[in-house]
């Protein structure tokens, strides 16, 4: 008897990036392949949890025979490709992707954009100062998570955990069109009159803080915010009995922030809103 | 599934265009009055997920009926839909033709696009909003496929049922007619009027258009009396195999920009094991400048029912759909009448001309979006979602309309058929060039005399058709294939209309459209209202496209009065922008955003 | 609407100590507080129960276990298991041997058929309810058995809303259909089952029709079920709370379990039972021996062999009987023979059916020492309190989940003043009744629990981080068994299929608290997405979602009563009465009230519940209660 199923064996294929023979197992995307081969390719809409969107663009790399660029995040490998990362016409569209992001929404809460920023020589202020920003107040309508759509890139993973891929709450999706499309819920309403279940799995795969813990938004608004100083623990919920991972994100002893382990065959990542905020009874200390 | 509802209460006419559409609900957890059997047993699951794709129409029957689509109204519909009203929301504002918020019943839509601008739109939109005042809302709308008869106006009427007049070429005083009164507004001229060729000499020698003004568009009987149905019969002889080598031997392309074979998009989707196939007609006719898929379906429609059965049959499909746009209400109107009309005489249903082959159309009814004429973006809409363009790979012959082998081939393209299957393969390809076979329709609008609809043979010169459309004096520039295509100059008059001349003369065919500027028309004012067209009907998916237009719009902005080296540095960033958007735009509307802006400054030299 | 805060608990931070119960408690040393603990157990040895922690690691359960049986040489020692999954375990083991569910999490995802009865996972068990959504985006159908249109019931295919307490004709009905549908899995139920032609003649009377009678859902629905669940390749049968929390909720248990016999939907992939635990380790407390009748690993007591291992590895002598469990307890209570109770981390004083009743066996104990993080109701009444960590975030150990994946839990944040950890108390407390334990860590007691329990035995802490878990049995260090339990009843070789499964030879017994003329409205109970028991840990964070306590009633009771959403209402039962405010929910039908016990400090909804006990596995029927509801005369207020 097989003690795990042990799932259709996957065939290997080969093909090439920036030169170097690589295989990878059949259905691999070409960023699987690259980290694989150790690129590093700059991703934001990417969610290790989540369908490939390929919204951002920011992952685009050439693939010869292909007209135009093509995302890594989505486009699956195929024998004999032949791909490039780090060309000029790569390069090129990867720092004006990051150009147009940065001259319309606040990144700086966004891992690792300053550094690519900078990798990519990217200058979002050359598009003056009357470019149209997004430019909007948060939203706290609730005591337990902030909606900051200054900071909100449009990259849907928040609509997809929210719905079919994991919550299936749909509480939240993108409305209007264009540059004029935010993510909302019914009417635009508050939270709290919406189908919010306050799970946070929309938090946790924010790729830019424009969805955050109240408890991170109020330490970073009052610059207490230390991340250097942060513990992550894994524990097990002391909810319900299904037995959920959470990792504690404790900041001088106080925990400031729950996730999930990703990789988890319990959760893969998704809490409920007890696992991810009931923790505050810890630590009414008195 | 557990949907979240607020309090808000449909109005009783809300429920009954919902109930209209969807019939009475089955339940109270539907919307009904509660009832014994529902507090015992209450079905759901997939079956109640599953129409989905009613969404569009149930947010059109609202619209129609109300003129907006109020909370109490889009939850009540969501509740019969099984549809989380987060995203119905989400669709009901991808839209430009639906409004959530209260507005007046009824909404005249005034073209403000390239040809109906130059023939004076701004004008025509100040003139009416003053004489119609608050009781009527004025939509700037981009373009209504009535170039021919700029400039254009469309009142919508809402109510039970629905309204519609069209006034082209309008004038203040008819446009206002036609909101404040529709039922009495006159009517609109006769498809044939967009054909100059129409009632000439030498139509019977046209293909695509010889029956248009010919037939009366109402009549099966009178389109089976001019040769309709003869293609249909030859397709049951041939077998779908034999069509699909016709087709192909045919050497036919499609005709909505993308010039793909269309016999190897049929023979793909065939041989998928995946069932079932699905037919899409894409008649969603939003590039701006074209209206050659309207005058086919209001002048000759049954020819469109012809094909795509044809079609069907060869794919192997037993459901197609035609996805019309929404401002057509005519053609809509036609087609459905000949779809009725066909499924009275059994050529539509279970038992197509008695050959065992079952088939049936379904028409779909945009709202608004340009981005719904890309081909994924429009199995979208069917479906229930927003617009959005999906990534390819997969391609809908794999993976289409519901996730099923889809063919998706526009009106133009499907029409071309009839005449493959009636005259022969290699008749057919013997018309046009080696490469570039058939004949093809140019929708010619801007400064010439005769605007329309024209059948010629691939091969012909741009110059050819100008003159055939009578083009007038100073012309400045000609933009060929619409805004996603690009600009010529007056002394390239010689470029001939084939997919291989125009590419070799670093242009581009696209779906036809052939818009003649003279030098009274401000070129910087054009490209900003290019730009500006793009901006709005990017659907924000991806980056480049969704920002990427806002700064293409701005830089054009700075430099509408600017030339040399006061715009330099502005097209160069133009140019650092349009590149990315071509690269780097997920589909064709960021692809070619940038297109007719980079050849009016590289080809027309438009801020020297 | 108004917003009501609950009751928020602070944390205890030190000992507190009082010579008699009318005085009030002061602090006092760790020192003082365990010498009088000691005291207290002492005089009581003969009359002890110690009240274990479902939500307390595997380790601290074993130790405490351990305490009962060596250092007080009683069996009796249980913990809130039994008021809610008790039944799931006695049913499983009196067919299978085996006190867990049978599945994984991740078998629902490929399953074809899924039958959620009498569980509102969506709220209850939100992240296995994203399993089960898998499944049906995968394909799967789901069917839902309840009472009320949960959030659950409106993901399914087919919701069945069938009378409270008539789990047992619905099932019977369905295994008649299967029978006479021809539909019955002949080679399982001949191969590895027993009783299956008295099981046929005892479902034979229930026809759809009578089914449809007494459940009050149509033959067609349950008709449909039942081919559904027969004809599945998979079907998955899950249940909580509303099949377990009956007075015959181990009968409820062993009808569903007959089904699974009976079309062989039952130890393979994808095909199988799963109890949805309610607490974190309430599958670990009793795996690890936190219970009257078993010893750590599921080793039954009166297994001689059994007992002998235990004794040799703990030098001491077990009692060869079983010991009460906890609602056995409370009635010695009553009866005066268990004076002494320690209670570690649980509330029974709001927990418990007929909670009037439950304060009152409490007040009349000799001595009481309650460990806790929190001074909960049921700490108030007692002699020592003993301030302890909070088991998940504060020490380190294991939980073990419901599809038996025992995880590691670690210490994150310090605990606050001189809280201790449960392990460390219970050996200090040991040591002054005469028993020098040395445990190093939580490891050293997990360590000293693999070497007696076979199925645990392969569960090293490194190999419990390398694989994010390890389900039971693990009998190898070396190995993974399969995820599903039973695979043996597959087998062709007798010898290794083991015992047959004995059909559940079970009868209808509707609910004790019948409704009448005085009680017309049946009222049921379960839990809200964002709050959790007595709500002691769930009080106490901002949740957008909570508004109290209220008694729900469906539109048109409402109607009837004339009362509206947020009026206050008086609630009684035969046993007691709530005021309540009212809210109108469309999942409710005429007759059916739903509570929660979540603010019991607002509105003690267990003082309207019936302590009606399942004789096997002493929980008590808190789903099925009758009541009243009275307008309140109209408040004149003067202001």
């Amino acid at each position: 008897m097989t003690v795990t199923p042990l799932g259709i064996p996957r065939r290997l294929l080969e093909f090439t990036i920036d030169g170097q023979e690589v295989r990878v197992p059949e259905c691999s995307t070409i960023l699987d392949a690259c980290r694989t081969a150790g690129k590093d390719v700059p991703t934001l809409c990417e969610g290790d949890t989540l369908r490939p969107k390929n919204a951002c663009r920011v992952c685009v790399v050439e693939v010869e025979g292909s007209r135009t660029l093509v995302p890594a995040c989505s486009r699956k490998a195929e024998p004999g490709m032949v791909v490039k990362t780090g060309t000029e016409r790569v390069r090129h569209s990867r720092k004006l992707v990051l150009e147009l992001l940065a001259s319309s929404v606040d990144l700086s809460t966004t891992p690792r954009a300053a550094e690519w920023i900078k990798e990519y020589e990217a200058k979002p202020d050359r598009f003056g100062p009357d470019a149209a920003r997004l430019d909007e107040e948060p939203r706290v309508d609730n005591d337990l998570y902030v909606r900051d759509y200054g900071k909100c890139i449009l990259c849907y993973k928040c609509v997809d955990a929210c719905g079919d891929q994991w919550q299936n709450s749909f509480a939240i999706s993108v409305s209007g069109r264009g540059f004029d499309a935010r993510i909302a819920v019914e009417h635009d309403a508050p939270l709290t009159d919406s189908a919010c279940v306050y799970c946070g799995n929309c938090v946790e795969v924010c790729p830019t803080g424009a969805l955050s813990f109240k408890s991170e938004f109020d330490m970073r608004a009052a610059g207490t915010w230390d991340e250097s100083r942060h513990t992550e623990t894994t524990t097990v919920c002391a909810y319900c009995g299904v037995g959920c991972n959470l990792t504690l994100h404790v900041q001088d002893n106080e925990i400031v922030k729950v996730t999930s382990p990703h990789d988890n065959p319990v959760t893969h990542g998704n809490l409920c809103i007890k696992g991810r905020f009931g923790y505050q009874h810890v630590q009414n200390r008195g | 599934m557990d949907l979240h509802f607020g309090d808000s209460r449909p109005t009783d006419d809300e429920r009954a265009a919902v109930d209209a559409l969807l019939g009475p609900p089955e339940s109270s957890w539907e919307g009904a009055d509660r009832t014994d059997a529902d507090l015992r047993w209450a079905r759901g699951g997939r079956e109640a997920r599953d129409r989905r794709d009613l969404l569009l129409p149930g947010l059109h029957a609202l619209n129609d009926r109300i003129g907006w689509i109020s909370e109490g109204a889009l939850d009540y519909l969501c509740r019969r839909l099984t549809v989380p009203p987060a995203e119905a929301y989400g669709v009901a504002t991808f839209y430009a033709m639906f409004s959530v918020r209260p507005r007046p019943a009824t909404v005249l839509h005034i073209c403000t696009d390239l040809a109906c601008t130059a023939a004076g739109a701004a004008g025509l939109c100040d003139g009416a909003e003053a004489a119609l005042g608050p009781g009527v809302h004025v939509e700037r709308s981009p373009c209504l496929g009535l170039c021919e008869r700029a400039p254009a106006a469309l009142a919508v009427r809402a109510g039970d049922p629905v309204r519609t007049a069209v006034s082209a070429p309008a004038t203040v005083e008819a446009a206002v007619l036609a909101a404040t009164a529709p039922d009495s507004a006159p009517q609109e001229p006769p498809a044939a009027t967009a054909v100059p060729q129409a009632g000439q000499e030498g139509q019977e020698g046209l293909i695509l258009l010889k029956r248009v003004g010919v037939v009366d568009p109402s009549s099966l009987d009178d389109y089976r009396a001019n040769g309709g149905c003869t293609a249909l019969r030859r397709a049951f002889e041939l077998g779908p195999a034999g069509v699909i080598r016709e087709v192909t031997d045919s050497g036919l392309v499609g005709r909505g920009g993308a010039a793909f074979p269309t016999g190897r998009k049929w023979q793909a989707t065939a041989s998928q094991p995946d069932r079932p196939h699905y037919l899409v007609c894409n008649a969603d006719e939003s590039e701006p400048g074209t209206f050659k898929d309207r005058v086919i379906m209001e002048g000759d429609p049954y020819a469109l029912v012809e094909a795509m059965t044809i079609a069907a049959y060869a794919i192997g499909a037993h459901r197609g759909l035609v996805y019309i746009r929404g401002e057509y209400p005519r053609a809509i109107h036609r087609i459905q009448h000949a779809v009725d009309q066909a499924r009275a005489r059994g050529l539509l249903g279970d038992d197509v001309l008695g050959q065992g082959f079952a088939f049936d159309i379904e028409i779909r009814r945009g709202a608004g979006a340009y981005i719904c004429g890309e081909e994924t973006a429009l199995f979208n809409s069917i479906e229930g979602y927003r617009g959005e363009p999906r990534s390819k790979p997969p391609f809908p012959v794999e993976k289409g309309l519901f996730g099923k082998p889809t063919v998706e081939n526009n009106v133009e393209t499907l029409v071309n058929v009839l005449p493959i299957l009636t005259m022969g393969a290699p008749a057919y390809a013997a018309i046009g060039t080696e490469r570039s076979t058939g004949p093809k329709l140019f929708c010619v609008s801007g400064c010439v005399a005769r605007p329309g609809v024209y059948e010629l043979p691939f091969g012909a010169t741009l110059g050819e058709l100008l003159r055939l459309a009578g083009v007038r004096d100073g012309l400045r520039a000609v933009l060929l294939g619409g805004a996603a295509g690009g600009f010529v100059r007056p002394d390239e008059l010689g470029i001939p209309l084939t997919f291989e001349g125009t590419r070799e003369a670093g242009t581009t065919l696209g779906s036809g459209v052939v818009m003649a500027f003279d030098d009274t028309v401000p070129l910087p004012g054009l490209l900003l209202r290019i730009a500006r067209f793009f901006r709005e009907e990017s659907c924000g998916q991806c980056v480049p496209c969704r920002v990427g237009t806002v700064r293409q719009e701005e830089a054009l902005h700075r430099i509408v009065t600017r030339t040399g080296a006061d715009a330099a540095g502005d097209i160069a960033l133009l140019r650092e922008v349009g590149r990315a958007m071509r690269d780097a735009s997920i589909c064709g509307l960021g692809q070619t955003a940038w297109n007719a802006v980079e050849s009016a400054i590289d080809r027309l030299g438009a801020y020297e | 609407m108004r917003k009501r805060q609950p009751k928020t608990y602070t944390r205890l931070t030190h000992p507190l100590v009082r010579d008699s119960r009318d005085e009030r408690f002061r602090q006092a040393s760790w020192q003082e507080a365990l010498d009088r603990a000691a005291r207290g157990l002492e005089r009581n040895r003969d009359a002890f129960g110690m009240f274990s922690c479902a939500r307390a690691t595997n380790e601290m359960n074993y130790v405490a276990q351990k305490f009962a049986r060596v250092v007080m040489g009683t069996n009796n020692v249980d913990s809130c298991n039994r008021t809610c999954h008790a039944p799931s375990v006695a049913g499983l083991s009196a067919a299978f041997g085996s006190g867990g569910g049978t599945s994984s999490y991740e078998e629902i995802e490929h399953t074809d058929v899924i039958v959620m009865w009498g569980s509102n996972a969506r709220f209850a068990h939100p992240i296995f309810f994203q399993h089960v959504l898998k499944g049906i985006r995968n394909g799967a159908r789901m069917y839902a058995v309840d009472p009320r249109r949960t959030s659950t019931a409106e993901w399914a295919e087919s919701w069945l809303g069938l009378n409270v307490g008539t789990d047992i004709p619905m099932a019977h009905a369905i295994g008649r259909e299967i029978i006479h549908a021809g539909l019955a899995n002949e080679a399982f139920v001949e191969r590895a089952t027993t009783g299956f032609e008295e099981y046929r003649a005892l479902v034979e009377p229930w026809t759809l029709s009578l089914a449809e009678k007494v459940t009050g859902v149509p033959a067609a629905a349950i008709r449909e079920l039942a081919h559904a669940y027969a004809r599945a390749e998979r079907a998955q049968l899950c249940w909580t709370l509303g099949i377990t929390e009956h007075h015959n909720g181990t009968d409820n248990v062993r009808a569903l379990i007959n089904l699974s016999l009976l079309t062989g939907q039952v130890g393979r992939w994808g095909a199988g039972l799963q109890p949805l635990r309610g607490q974190n380790n309430v599958q670990g407390g009793g795996d690890m021996g936190a219970i009257p009748n078993r010893l750590p690993g599921f080793q039954d007591i009166l297994d001689p062999g059994i007992r002998l291992k235990f004794e040799s590895a703990w030098d001491t002598v077990i009692q060869p009987h079983y010991g009460l469990n906890l609602t056995e307890m409370f009635e010695a209570m009553e009866e005066g023979s268990l004076k002494a109770v320690y209670c570690i981390g649980e509330n029974p004083a709001q927990s418990e059916a007929d909670s009037e009743q439950a304060l009152r066996r409490l007040r009349v104990l000799d001595f009481l020492v309650v460990q806790d993080i929190f001074l909960t109701r049921t700490a108030e009444l007692a002699d020592v309190v003993l301030p302890a960590t909070a088991g998940w975030a504060e020490t380190e150990g294991t939980t073990t989940n419901s599809e038996r994946r025992v995880q590691r839990v670690r210490r994150a944040v310090t605990p606050p003043g001189e809280a201790r950890e449960d392990i460390d108390i219970l050996c200090d407390l040991a040591a002054r009744l005469g028993h020098d334990w040395k445990y190093a860590d939580a490891e050293a007691v997990w360590n000293e629990l693999r070497s007696v329990s076979p199925d645990h035995y392969g569960m090293t802490y490194d190999r419990l981080t390398e694989h994010q878990g390890i389900q039971w049995p693990c009998p190898s260090t070396e190995r993974l068994e399969p995820t599903y339990l039973h695979g043996r009843l597959w087998e062709k070789d007798p010898a290794r299929r083991g015992l047959p499964a004995p059909f559940g030879l079970v009868r209808h017994d509707p609910p004790v608290d019948l409704t009448d003329e005085e009680y017309p409205i049946r009222l049921t109970t379960g839990r809200r997405l964002d709050s959790y028991n007595t709500g002691v840990q769930s009080g106490g964070y901002a949740s957008p979602l909570r508004r109290g306590e209220y008694v729900e009633l469906c539109p048109e009771d409402a109607e009837r009563y004339g009362v509206t959403v947020g009026e206050e209402v008086r609630v009684s039962s035969r046993r007691g009465a709530v005021v309540a405010p009212v809210w109108v929910d469309t999942a409710l039908r005429p007759g059916l009230a739903f509570m929660t016990m979540h603010f019991p400090d607002e509105v003690d909804t267990n003082q309207l519940t019936i302590e009606a006990n399942c004789p096997i596995a002493g929980t008590a029927e808190f789903k099925a209660s009758a009541i009243r509801i009275e307008k309140l005369p109209v408040a004149t207020i003067v202001r």
